[in-house]
Protein backbone atom coordinates (compact mmCIF):
# COMPACT_ATOMS: atom_id res chain seq x y z
CA UNK A 1 0.00 0.00 0.00
CA UNK A 2 1.37 3.19 -1.32
CA UNK A 3 0.58 6.85 -1.18
CA UNK A 4 2.09 9.69 -2.12
CA UNK A 5 3.61 13.04 -0.48
CA UNK A 6 6.65 15.40 -0.36
CA UNK A 7 9.96 14.30 0.82
CA UNK A 8 11.50 16.53 3.54
CA UNK A 9 15.31 17.33 4.44
CA UNK A 10 14.78 15.00 7.96
CA UNK A 11 13.50 12.02 5.86
CA UNK A 12 9.48 12.60 6.88
CA UNK A 13 6.74 13.03 4.04
CA UNK A 14 4.74 16.10 3.73
CA UNK A 15 1.28 15.07 2.19
CA UNK A 16 0.85 18.82 1.42
CA UNK A 17 3.11 21.20 0.55
CA UNK A 18 2.45 24.74 2.51
CA UNK A 19 4.52 27.77 2.44
CA UNK A 20 3.56 28.78 6.21
CA UNK A 21 3.85 32.17 7.78
CA UNK A 22 3.76 31.95 11.44
CA UNK A 23 3.22 34.70 14.27
CA UNK A 24 5.54 33.83 17.14
CA UNK A 25 3.37 36.06 19.31
CA UNK A 26 -0.08 37.48 18.92
CA UNK A 27 1.29 41.33 18.80
CA UNK A 28 2.68 40.34 15.17
CA UNK A 29 -0.49 39.00 13.99
CA UNK A 30 -1.06 42.03 11.80
CA UNK A 31 1.73 41.96 9.83
CA UNK A 32 1.32 38.14 9.46
CA UNK A 33 -2.01 38.85 8.19
CA UNK A 34 -0.69 41.54 5.47
CA UNK A 35 2.29 39.03 4.26
CA UNK A 36 -0.96 36.05 3.37
CA UNK A 37 -2.95 38.98 2.03
CA UNK A 38 0.02 39.35 -0.30
CA UNK A 39 0.24 35.67 -0.80
CA UNK A 40 -2.57 34.27 -1.21
CA UNK A 41 -0.94 30.67 -1.58
CA UNK A 42 0.71 30.86 1.66
CA UNK A 43 -1.10 29.65 4.46
CA UNK A 44 -1.17 32.78 7.42
CA UNK A 45 -0.97 31.14 10.60
CA UNK A 46 -2.13 33.53 13.37
CA UNK A 47 -1.94 32.78 16.81
CA UNK A 48 -2.84 34.83 19.89
CA UNK A 49 0.30 33.05 22.47
CA UNK A 50 3.57 33.86 23.03
CA UNK A 51 3.84 36.55 25.56
CA UNK A 52 3.69 37.07 29.35
CA UNK A 53 3.09 33.24 29.72
CA UNK A 54 4.79 31.48 32.35
CA UNK A 55 6.11 27.51 33.62
CA UNK A 56 4.28 25.17 31.68
CA UNK A 57 2.21 27.20 29.97
CA UNK A 58 5.14 28.82 28.49
CA UNK A 59 7.02 25.58 28.08
CA UNK A 60 3.33 24.25 26.09
CA UNK A 61 2.74 26.90 23.77
CA UNK A 62 6.41 26.95 22.89
CA UNK A 63 6.05 23.27 22.18
CA UNK A 64 2.91 23.30 20.22
CA UNK A 65 4.55 26.66 17.71
CA UNK A 66 7.70 24.44 17.41
CA UNK A 67 5.69 21.12 16.48
CA UNK A 68 3.23 23.21 14.08
CA UNK A 69 6.28 24.61 12.33
CA UNK A 70 8.03 21.10 12.15
CA UNK A 71 4.88 19.70 10.81
CA UNK A 72 5.79 17.93 7.62
CA UNK A 73 3.22 19.26 5.34
CA UNK A 74 4.86 22.74 6.18
CA UNK A 75 7.87 23.05 3.05
CA UNK A 76 9.15 26.26 4.60
CA UNK A 77 8.42 28.45 7.46
CA UNK A 78 8.69 32.68 7.74
CA UNK A 79 8.13 33.01 11.51
CA UNK A 80 7.65 36.85 12.56
CA UNK A 81 7.85 38.55 15.92
CA UNK A 82 7.77 41.25 17.08
CA UNK A 83 11.11 41.45 19.41
CA UNK A 84 10.10 41.89 22.75
CA UNK A 85 7.84 38.58 23.22
CA UNK A 86 8.94 35.73 25.51
CA UNK A 87 8.77 33.01 22.74
CA UNK A 88 10.66 34.91 20.14
CA UNK A 89 10.77 34.39 16.67
CA UNK A 90 14.40 33.45 16.85
CA UNK A 91 14.04 30.72 18.98
CA UNK A 92 11.08 29.32 17.15
CA UNK A 93 13.08 29.60 13.95
CA UNK A 94 16.15 27.77 15.27
CA UNK A 95 14.19 25.09 16.22
CA UNK A 96 11.70 23.93 13.91
CA UNK A 97 15.14 24.31 11.32
CA UNK A 98 16.24 21.41 13.24
CA UNK A 99 13.80 19.47 10.84
CA UNK A 100 16.00 20.58 7.36
CA UNK A 101 13.55 22.83 5.87
CA UNK A 102 13.85 26.22 4.98
CA UNK A 103 13.31 28.90 8.29
CA UNK A 104 13.40 32.15 8.69
CA UNK A 105 12.46 34.66 10.68
CA UNK A 106 12.15 38.64 11.23
CA UNK A 107 11.34 40.85 13.99
CA UNK A 108 9.14 43.66 13.54
CA UNK A 109 11.22 46.05 15.96
CA UNK A 110 14.05 45.32 14.50
CA UNK A 111 13.41 46.30 11.31
CA UNK A 112 11.62 49.45 12.06
CA UNK A 113 8.14 48.37 11.99
CA UNK A 114 5.38 47.32 9.68
CA UNK A 115 6.19 48.73 6.21
CA UNK A 116 9.81 47.58 6.18
CA UNK A 117 8.97 44.39 7.80
CA UNK A 118 6.42 43.90 5.16
CA UNK A 119 9.12 44.42 2.35
CA UNK A 120 11.40 42.09 4.10
CA UNK A 121 9.09 39.42 4.34
CA UNK A 122 7.94 39.69 1.32
CA UNK A 123 11.45 39.34 -0.34
CA UNK A 124 11.35 35.77 1.61
CA UNK A 125 7.95 34.40 1.19
CA UNK A 126 8.84 34.80 -3.04
CA UNK A 127 11.76 32.87 -2.27
CA UNK A 128 10.45 30.38 -0.37
CA UNK A 129 7.26 29.13 -2.64
CA UNK A 130 9.39 29.26 -5.71
CA UNK A 131 11.67 27.12 -3.63
CA UNK A 132 8.75 24.94 -2.30
CA UNK A 133 6.75 24.87 -6.08
CA UNK A 134 10.35 22.46 -7.14
CA UNK A 135 9.40 19.52 -4.80
CA UNK A 136 7.65 16.59 -5.87
CA UNK A 137 4.96 14.33 -4.38
CA UNK A 138 6.95 10.74 -4.93
CA UNK A 139 5.24 7.65 -3.99
CA UNK A 140 5.61 6.32 0.00
CA UNK A 141 5.13 3.52 2.20
CA UNK A 142 2.74 4.59 5.23
CA UNK A 143 5.16 4.97 7.52
CA UNK A 144 5.41 7.97 6.75
CA UNK A 145 1.51 9.36 7.87
CA UNK A 146 0.84 10.13 10.84
CA UNK A 147 -3.25 10.52 11.52
CA UNK A 148 -4.96 12.61 13.86
CA UNK A 149 -8.29 11.71 14.88
CA UNK A 150 -10.78 14.19 17.12
CA UNK A 151 -14.80 13.81 17.26
CA UNK A 152 -16.77 16.25 17.16
CA UNK A 153 -20.00 18.05 18.02
CA UNK A 154 -20.82 14.07 19.00
CA UNK A 155 -24.26 12.96 19.00
CA UNK A 156 -25.57 9.15 19.83
CA UNK A 157 -24.77 7.99 16.49
CA UNK A 158 -21.36 8.96 16.67
CA UNK A 159 -20.04 5.95 19.26
CA UNK A 160 -22.38 3.64 17.17
CA UNK A 161 -21.01 4.44 13.68
CA UNK A 162 -18.52 7.43 12.52
CA UNK A 163 -16.45 6.60 16.00
CA UNK A 164 -16.32 2.94 15.77
CA UNK A 165 -15.65 2.90 11.46
CA UNK A 166 -13.04 5.78 12.40
CA UNK A 167 -11.46 3.11 14.35
CA UNK A 168 -11.55 0.53 12.02
CA UNK A 169 -9.42 2.65 9.67
CA UNK A 170 -7.15 3.64 12.20
CA UNK A 171 -6.35 0.30 12.98
CA UNK A 172 -6.01 -0.70 9.48
CA UNK A 173 -3.15 2.31 9.18
CA UNK A 174 -1.63 1.11 12.17
CA UNK A 175 -1.42 -2.62 10.60
CA UNK A 176 0.48 -1.18 7.93
CA UNK A 177 2.99 0.68 9.79
CA UNK A 178 1.27 3.90 10.16
CA UNK A 179 0.76 6.22 13.43
CA UNK A 180 -2.03 7.09 14.69
CA UNK A 181 -2.86 9.70 17.47
CA UNK A 182 -5.93 10.40 19.26
CA UNK A 183 -6.98 12.61 22.08
CA UNK A 184 -9.46 14.85 24.57
CA UNK A 185 -8.85 13.93 28.10
CA UNK A 186 -11.86 14.50 29.16
CA UNK A 187 -13.57 12.23 27.00
CA UNK A 188 -12.07 9.61 28.30
CA UNK A 189 -13.44 10.10 31.73
CA UNK A 190 -15.87 6.78 33.01
CA UNK A 191 -14.01 4.92 29.97
CA UNK A 192 -10.16 4.78 31.00
CA UNK A 193 -10.43 1.56 32.06
CA UNK A 194 -10.77 -0.03 28.60
CA UNK A 195 -8.37 1.96 27.02
CA UNK A 196 -5.76 1.07 30.05
CA UNK A 197 -6.25 -2.57 29.26
CA UNK A 198 -4.60 -2.23 25.91
CA UNK A 199 -2.01 0.03 27.52
CA UNK A 200 1.80 -1.34 26.54
CA UNK A 201 2.84 -0.97 29.59
CA UNK A 202 2.52 -0.23 33.10
CA UNK A 203 3.93 3.01 33.20
CA UNK A 204 1.78 4.00 29.69
CA UNK A 205 -1.22 2.84 31.83
CA UNK A 206 -0.71 4.93 34.86
CA UNK A 207 0.30 7.99 32.82
CA UNK A 208 -3.38 7.90 31.13
CA UNK A 209 -4.68 7.35 35.33
CA UNK A 210 -2.78 10.29 36.34
CA UNK A 211 -4.05 12.27 33.23
CA UNK A 212 -7.58 11.92 33.70
CA UNK A 213 -7.24 12.32 37.42
CA UNK A 214 -5.51 15.60 36.70
CA UNK A 215 -8.65 16.68 34.70
CA UNK A 216 -11.33 15.57 37.14
CA UNK A 217 -8.79 18.15 39.75
CA UNK A 218 -9.50 20.57 37.52
CA UNK A 219 -13.19 20.26 36.73
CA UNK A 220 -13.07 19.53 41.19
CA UNK A 221 -10.96 22.92 41.37
CA UNK A 222 -14.44 24.99 40.11
CA UNK A 223 -17.15 23.28 41.59
CA UNK A 224 -19.23 23.16 39.00
CA UNK A 225 -20.30 19.90 36.77
CA UNK A 226 -18.69 19.04 34.05
CA UNK A 227 -22.17 18.25 32.55
CA UNK A 228 -23.02 21.49 30.38
CA UNK A 229 -19.42 22.11 28.97
CA UNK A 230 -18.50 18.38 28.12
CA UNK A 231 -21.09 17.08 27.01
CA UNK A 232 -21.84 20.55 25.72
CA UNK A 233 -25.22 21.92 25.01
CA UNK A 234 -25.03 20.66 21.06
CA UNK A 235 -23.80 16.80 22.65
CA UNK A 236 -27.25 16.95 24.98
CA UNK A 237 -29.12 18.15 22.53
CA UNK A 238 -28.14 15.35 20.54
CA UNK A 239 -28.96 12.93 23.10
CA UNK A 240 -25.58 12.40 25.39
CA UNK A 241 -26.94 12.81 28.80
CA UNK A 242 -23.29 11.89 30.71
CA UNK A 243 -19.55 12.62 30.15
CA UNK A 244 -19.30 8.42 30.64
CA UNK A 245 -21.44 8.02 27.81
CA UNK A 246 -19.81 10.13 25.42
CA UNK A 247 -16.26 8.54 26.38
CA UNK A 248 -17.42 5.29 26.18
CA UNK A 249 -18.67 6.26 22.68
CA UNK A 250 -15.53 8.85 22.09
CA UNK A 251 -12.49 5.79 22.74
CA UNK A 252 -13.72 3.94 19.67
CA UNK A 253 -12.68 6.41 17.59
CA UNK A 254 -9.20 4.97 18.21
CA UNK A 255 -9.92 2.03 16.97
CA UNK A 256 -8.74 -1.32 18.96
CA UNK A 257 -4.85 -1.17 18.64
CA UNK A 258 -2.01 -1.84 21.38
CA UNK A 259 -1.73 1.95 22.80
CA UNK A 260 1.87 2.78 22.89
CA UNK A 261 2.40 6.20 24.51
CA UNK A 262 0.38 9.18 26.24
CA UNK A 263 2.11 12.60 24.80
CA UNK A 264 1.69 16.01 26.42
CA UNK A 265 -0.15 18.47 24.32
CA UNK A 266 1.89 19.03 21.12
CA UNK A 267 4.49 16.35 22.04
CA UNK A 268 6.09 14.49 19.02
CA UNK A 269 6.27 10.88 19.89
CA UNK A 270 8.80 8.32 18.98
CA UNK A 271 7.94 5.05 17.21
CA UNK A 272 4.92 4.05 15.21
CA UNK A 273 1.44 2.87 16.39
CA UNK A 274 -0.96 4.63 18.39
CA UNK A 275 -0.97 7.23 20.51
CA UNK A 276 -3.07 9.28 22.94
CA UNK A 277 -2.70 13.01 23.43
CA UNK A 278 -3.14 14.49 26.48
CA UNK A 279 -5.78 17.84 25.89
CA UNK A 280 -9.02 19.52 25.77
CA UNK A 281 -12.12 18.52 23.31
CA UNK A 282 -12.82 21.79 22.42
CA UNK A 283 -12.23 21.29 18.60
CA UNK A 284 -9.53 23.92 17.93
CA UNK A 285 -7.35 23.33 20.46
CA UNK A 286 -7.84 19.35 20.08
CA UNK A 287 -7.12 19.72 15.81
CA UNK A 288 -4.20 22.21 16.74
CA UNK A 289 -2.74 20.08 19.18
CA UNK A 290 -2.85 16.88 16.43
CA UNK A 291 -1.06 19.04 13.99
CA UNK A 292 1.86 19.82 17.12
CA UNK A 293 2.29 16.19 17.44
CA UNK A 294 2.78 15.96 13.53
CA UNK A 295 -0.56 14.97 12.13
CA UNK A 296 -0.36 14.92 8.41
CA UNK A 297 -3.68 14.33 7.99
CA UNK A 298 -6.79 14.55 10.44
CA UNK A 299 -10.29 12.52 10.71
CA UNK A 300 -12.93 14.39 12.53
CA UNK A 301 -16.08 11.46 12.89
CA UNK A 302 -18.80 14.05 13.77
CA UNK A 303 -22.54 13.23 14.95
CA UNK A 304 -24.58 16.62 14.72
CA UNK A 305 -21.45 17.94 12.57
CA UNK A 306 -19.69 20.49 12.60
CA UNK A 307 -17.69 23.07 9.86
CA UNK A 308 -14.23 24.05 10.10
CA UNK A 309 -10.93 23.12 9.54
CA UNK A 310 -7.13 22.59 10.88
CA UNK A 311 -4.83 24.81 10.92
CA UNK A 312 -1.87 22.93 8.26
CA UNK A 313 -3.78 19.23 7.71
CA UNK A 314 -6.66 18.26 5.79
CA UNK A 315 -9.43 17.15 8.04
CA UNK A 316 -11.55 14.00 6.67
CA UNK A 317 -15.44 14.17 8.29
CA UNK A 318 -17.17 11.64 8.59
CA UNK A 319 -20.71 11.21 10.09
CA UNK A 320 -23.18 8.50 11.20
CA UNK A 321 -26.52 11.00 11.06
CA UNK A 322 -28.00 10.24 8.15
CA UNK A 323 -29.95 13.64 8.81
CA UNK A 324 -26.33 15.69 9.40
CA UNK A 325 -25.17 14.01 6.00
CA UNK A 326 -27.89 15.43 3.49
CA UNK A 327 -28.43 19.30 6.42
CA UNK A 328 -24.38 19.42 6.29
CA UNK A 329 -23.20 17.97 3.19
CA UNK A 330 -20.91 21.29 2.18
CA UNK A 331 -18.81 19.65 5.38
CA UNK A 332 -19.29 15.99 5.52
CA UNK A 333 -16.74 14.19 3.44
CA UNK A 334 -17.50 10.67 4.34
CA UNK A 335 -21.90 9.55 5.11
CA UNK A 336 -21.09 6.71 6.74
CA UNK A 337 -25.20 6.48 8.23
CA UNK A 338 -25.75 3.19 6.55
CA UNK A 339 -24.36 1.31 9.04
CA UNK A 340 -26.86 2.42 11.59
CA UNK A 341 -29.85 2.61 8.72
CA UNK A 342 -28.79 -0.81 7.58
CA UNK A 343 -27.26 -1.16 4.10
CA UNK A 344 -23.54 -0.85 4.71
CA UNK A 345 -21.71 -2.57 7.61
CA UNK A 346 -19.29 -1.40 10.36
CA UNK A 347 -15.95 -3.36 8.22
CA UNK A 348 -17.19 -2.34 5.12
CA UNK A 349 -17.56 1.75 6.08
CA UNK A 350 -14.03 1.54 7.61
CA UNK A 351 -12.69 0.33 4.64
CA UNK A 352 -13.95 3.55 2.80
CA UNK A 353 -12.72 5.54 5.62
CA UNK A 354 -9.26 4.30 5.39
CA UNK A 355 -9.55 4.22 1.21
CA UNK A 356 -10.82 8.49 1.38
CA UNK A 357 -7.55 8.50 3.86
CA UNK A 358 -5.17 7.53 1.19
CA UNK A 359 -6.88 9.78 -1.33
CA UNK A 360 -6.42 12.67 1.01
CA UNK A 361 -3.31 11.76 2.24
CA UNK A 362 -2.60 11.63 -1.48
CA UNK A 363 -3.42 15.30 -2.43
CA UNK A 364 -7.49 14.78 -2.48
CA UNK A 365 -8.74 18.31 -1.18
CA UNK A 366 -11.08 18.08 1.41
CA UNK A 367 -14.16 19.89 2.20
CA UNK A 368 -12.61 21.39 4.87
CA UNK A 369 -9.50 22.50 2.69
CA UNK A 370 -12.26 23.68 -0.45
CA UNK A 371 -13.72 25.99 1.77
CA UNK A 372 -10.05 27.32 3.37
CA UNK A 373 -11.08 26.69 6.89
CA UNK A 374 -8.76 25.91 9.70
CA UNK A 375 -6.36 28.33 11.88
CA UNK A 376 -4.69 27.56 14.98
CA UNK A 377 -6.17 27.80 18.56
CA UNK A 378 -3.19 26.87 21.38
CA UNK A 379 -4.38 25.23 24.41
CA UNK A 380 -3.11 27.47 27.27
CA UNK A 381 -3.10 25.77 30.63
CA UNK A 382 -2.26 29.52 32.74
CA UNK A 383 -3.10 33.13 32.85
CA UNK A 384 -0.90 35.70 30.96
CA UNK A 385 0.46 38.13 33.41
CA UNK B 1 -42.76 -0.09 12.77
CA UNK B 2 -40.24 2.56 14.45
CA UNK B 3 -36.63 1.56 15.58
CA UNK B 4 -34.22 1.88 18.48
CA UNK B 5 -31.09 0.02 19.36
CA UNK B 6 -29.63 -1.56 21.86
CA UNK B 7 -25.76 -1.50 21.70
CA UNK B 8 -25.13 -4.38 24.80
CA UNK B 9 -26.99 -7.01 26.56
CA UNK B 10 -25.90 -5.82 30.15
CA UNK B 11 -27.73 -2.25 29.03
CA UNK B 12 -31.07 -1.09 30.59
CA UNK B 13 -31.65 2.12 27.72
CA UNK B 14 -31.71 1.49 24.06
CA UNK B 15 -31.10 4.74 21.61
CA UNK B 16 -33.93 5.88 18.93
CA UNK B 17 -33.65 5.27 15.64
CA UNK B 18 -36.71 7.81 14.87
CA UNK B 19 -38.84 10.31 16.49
CA UNK B 20 -40.63 8.04 19.39
CA UNK B 21 -43.95 9.12 20.03
CA UNK B 22 -45.63 8.38 23.57
CA UNK B 23 -48.20 5.35 22.13
CA UNK B 24 -45.61 4.01 19.51
CA UNK B 25 -44.76 0.39 19.96
CA UNK B 26 -40.96 0.45 18.79
CA UNK B 27 -38.49 -2.49 17.95
CA UNK B 28 -35.63 -2.48 20.52
CA UNK B 29 -33.16 -4.76 18.41
CA UNK B 30 -29.69 -6.06 19.52
CA UNK B 31 -27.67 -7.98 16.93
CA UNK B 32 -30.03 -10.26 15.21
CA UNK B 33 -32.37 -10.38 18.60
CA UNK B 34 -35.28 -7.52 20.02
CA UNK B 35 -37.66 -6.63 22.50
CA UNK B 36 -40.85 -4.30 21.22
CA UNK B 37 -41.54 -1.73 23.79
CA UNK B 38 -44.89 0.69 23.87
CA UNK B 39 -43.22 4.05 24.66
CA UNK B 40 -44.58 6.31 27.21
CA UNK B 41 -43.00 9.46 26.46
CA UNK B 42 -41.64 11.59 23.59
CA UNK B 43 -38.04 10.43 22.74
CA UNK B 44 -36.07 12.01 19.99
CA UNK B 45 -33.66 10.23 17.36
CA UNK B 46 -30.56 9.48 19.04
CA UNK B 47 -32.00 9.84 22.67
CA UNK B 48 -32.24 6.99 25.12
CA UNK B 49 -35.70 5.36 26.44
CA UNK B 50 -35.63 2.93 29.45
CA UNK B 51 -36.08 -0.70 28.55
CA UNK B 52 -37.26 -1.43 32.20
CA UNK B 53 -38.85 0.52 34.86
CA UNK B 54 -36.23 2.07 36.43
CA UNK B 55 -35.65 3.17 40.48
CA UNK B 56 -34.12 6.22 41.25
CA UNK B 57 -30.36 5.66 42.48
CA UNK B 58 -30.16 2.31 40.09
CA UNK B 59 -27.45 2.89 37.70
CA UNK B 60 -28.04 3.42 33.85
CA UNK B 61 -26.12 0.74 31.77
CA UNK B 62 -24.86 1.62 28.24
CA UNK B 63 -22.44 -0.09 26.31
CA UNK B 64 -22.06 -2.57 29.08
CA UNK B 65 -20.94 0.07 31.22
CA UNK B 66 -22.35 2.55 33.78
CA UNK B 67 -22.98 6.09 32.33
CA UNK B 68 -24.77 7.57 35.31
CA UNK B 69 -27.65 6.57 38.02
CA UNK B 70 -30.88 7.82 38.05
CA UNK B 71 -32.26 10.80 39.47
CA UNK B 72 -36.04 9.96 39.28
CA UNK B 73 -37.88 6.76 38.92
CA UNK B 74 -39.25 5.74 35.31
CA UNK B 75 -40.93 3.39 33.78
CA UNK B 76 -39.94 1.26 30.67
CA UNK B 77 -40.31 3.62 27.69
CA UNK B 78 -39.83 6.45 29.20
CA UNK B 79 -36.95 9.61 28.32
CA UNK B 80 -34.10 8.97 29.99
CA UNK B 81 -31.38 12.02 29.83
CA UNK B 82 -30.01 15.08 31.70
CA UNK B 83 -33.89 15.89 33.38
CA UNK B 84 -34.05 12.45 35.12
CA UNK B 85 -30.10 10.83 35.60
CA UNK B 86 -26.64 11.99 36.73
CA UNK B 87 -23.50 11.34 35.75
CA UNK B 88 -21.35 10.00 38.39
CA UNK B 89 -17.61 11.30 37.23
CA UNK B 90 -16.19 14.74 36.97
CA UNK B 91 -19.68 16.38 39.13
CA UNK B 92 -17.95 19.26 40.68
CA UNK B 93 -18.61 17.00 44.13
CA UNK B 94 -15.51 17.17 46.22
Amino acid sequence: MEVSGYPRPDGSVGFRNHVAVLSSVGCANDITLRLGRMHPNVLTLTQREGCAQLGEDKEQTTRTLVGLGRNPNLAAVLVVGLGCESITSDYLANEIARSGKPVEHLIALEEGGLKPSLAKGTRILDRMIREASRIQRVPCGLEHLTLGIKCGLTDTTSGLSANPATGLAADRLIDAGGRVIFGETPEVIGAEHILARRAASPEVKDKLFRLIAQCEERVRATGTDIRGANPSPGNIAGGISSIEEKSLGAIKKGGSRTLQGVLAYGQIPNGQGLFFMDGPGRTPEALTGLCACGAQVLIFPTGKGSPGGAPLAPVIKVTGNPRTAEFLADHIDLDVSGIIKGGASLEESGERIFQELLAVASGKATKAEALGLGGISIWTIGSPM
Amino acid sequence: MKNAIIVDEKDNVATALDDLEPGDVVRAGFGDKAVEIRMKGEVKYGHKFALSRLAKGEHVIKYGETIGQMDADVDRGEHVHVHNMLGLRATGEP
